[in-house]
């Protein structure tokens, strides 16, 4: 075997690491616009399904033109906040913030001439991020739609959570009890859920980390938008 | 490089191709990449997708490396395929981001996986460091497709039983489940997939007698 001397190792690593340095930088920088674009129309298509309406990657920008009216940023007081673009809010770095600093992004879609509050979640599943859109009645309290997505939750267990059948469970749950207090929807261990229930609905078997996590994030995220919610029924 | 005497498809050749499959298959013969094999059985779906992807990643770095095979240094050549493999697995995942965002979705953290699956580094180390590219290439393509079955046919058991789908679609139909028949939950969990891969090795060495140890 032939040996090689140092410097010959250092050239040949400092060349290696540059080409491909410059092969992966290069990449990132032409293929960036394609990426941002796709995610979000995918941001869009969520935001529909949340709403339940189908839609394809083609579609998806001109059903969110048609059906979502606006998007908003409103602060913990409940109050609309002007000049931030709510669309592009990161709701990652907003619910690091504390209460007061944030701005939480509410999205008004009009259907079939009713007006539905979608509201975006965000929370922590077994392996990484949970996030998700619910979709309120005019009553501000009935679960219109759900949709939630995952990062890399278990296939099978936890990434349950992106299927239609679990959603639609959240479907006509109430938010909030018949004595106006937030109760928020629980997600419970399988089977263990009351289907008489307004406000619980069956977690994952097998995915009992992942539920919870569910469980957690509607609480966490949609108790913050209740000032707003009181703002808007006393108008 | 000297001109190719044999022809591209030699029986040698074929040879690369095929006994991955079988006789010399990196999971069940070899028992490398049993890790990820756990991981992304639950359904076919993934299962599959993580396969291409593989063989994608695979070929292309034995290429690589083959090329390379005269000019790297011995003493750091796991870091030289590293770098490639890593390389590769960041550029097949910005492409499938930018033009094959839904599949890139459904892979999310497996192309993160790829890297540390030890088939491709094994087989940059044992056979790309000293074989020509296309010998090379058609090793790469073998051994991610005798991968790539072992995971079908492991997720085939475990998508039917574990949640009465195939692919999705659900092929147990429901009037056997009024009869009183249950999804098996423990075949989505991973010690079922082990135990899979252990009956398939059994049942291969018990046909195949050459792979039979003697003590």
């Amino acid at each position: 075997m032939r040996s090689y001397s140092n410097t010959y190792i250092f050239i040949f690593s400092s060349v290696m690491v540059i080409i491909v340095a410059a092969l992966l930088s290069g990449a990132a920088i032409t293929l960036q616009p394609y990426q941002k674009r796709n995610i979000e129309i995918n941001k869009k298509r969520n935001i529909l399904t949340s709403v339940n309406i189908e839609s394809t990657a083609k579609n998806a920008e001109a059903l969110y033109d048609q059906y979502i009216l606006e998007s908003i940023a409103i602060n913990s007081k409940g109050e609309i906040k002007k000049g931030v673009d709510a669309f592009n809010l990161d709701m990652k770095k907003e619910l690091a913030k504390p209460l007061k600093e944030r701005s939480l992004p509410v999205f008004i879609c009009s259907l079939d001439s009713s007006k539905l509050y979608i509201i975006p979640v965000y929370g922590k599943g077994l392996w990484g991020p949970i996030w998700g859109y619910v979709s309120l009645k005019n009553d501000l309290s009935t679960i219109y739609g759900a949709n939630f997505s995952h990062k890399g939750e278990t296939p099978g267990l936890g990434a349950e959570i992106a299927n239609k059948s679990f959603q639609t469970e959240f479907f006509g749950k109430n938010i909030f009890n018949d004595k106006g207090e937030f109760v928020s929807v629980r997600v419970l261990k399988n089977g263990t859920a009351n289907p008489n229930s307004k406000y619980e609905v069956d977690g994952i078997s097998g995915g009992t980390i992942t539920s919870r996590g569910v469980d957690a994030m509607l609480l966490d995220c949609l108790i913050s938008y209740k000032p707003y919610f009181k703002n808007i029924k006393n108008e | 490089m000297s001109t190719e005497k044999e022809p591209l498809f030699s029986n040698k050749n074929i040879k690369l191709l095929t006994e991955p499959l079988g006789s010399s298959n990196p999971i069940t013969v070899q028992v490398l990449g049993v890790c990820s094999a756990l991981a992304v059985t639950v359904k076919i779906k993934p299962a599959f997708v993580m396969a291409i992807s593989v063989m994608v990643v695979l070929a292309v770095s034995n290429v690589v490396i083959s090329l390379l095979r005269k000019t790297v240094p011995p003493r750091i050549r796991i870091i030289v395929q590293l770098v490639v493999i890593a390389a590769m697995v960041i550029l097949v995942d910005q492409v499938l981001k930018a033009f094959l965002y839904d599949i890139s979705k459904q892979l999310s953290v497996f192309v993160g996986l790829i890297i540390t699956n030890c088939i491709i580094m094994g087989r940059l180390e044992a056979f790309a460091l000293s074989n020509k590219p296309w010998q090379s290439f058609l090793d790469g393509i073998g051994n991610a497709a005798g991968y790539g079955i072992i995971l079908i046919i492991i997720a085939f058991f475990r998508e039917l039983l574990g949640s009465g789908t195939l692919w999705g679609y659900q092929v147990i139909p429901d009037s056997v489940y009024s009869f009183g028949y249950k999804n098996n939950g423990l075949m989505i969990l991973p010690p079922m997939a082990l135990i899979v891969v252990g009956v398939i090795i059994w049942i291969q060495r018990a046909r195949n007698k050459d792979l039979q140890e003697s003590n």
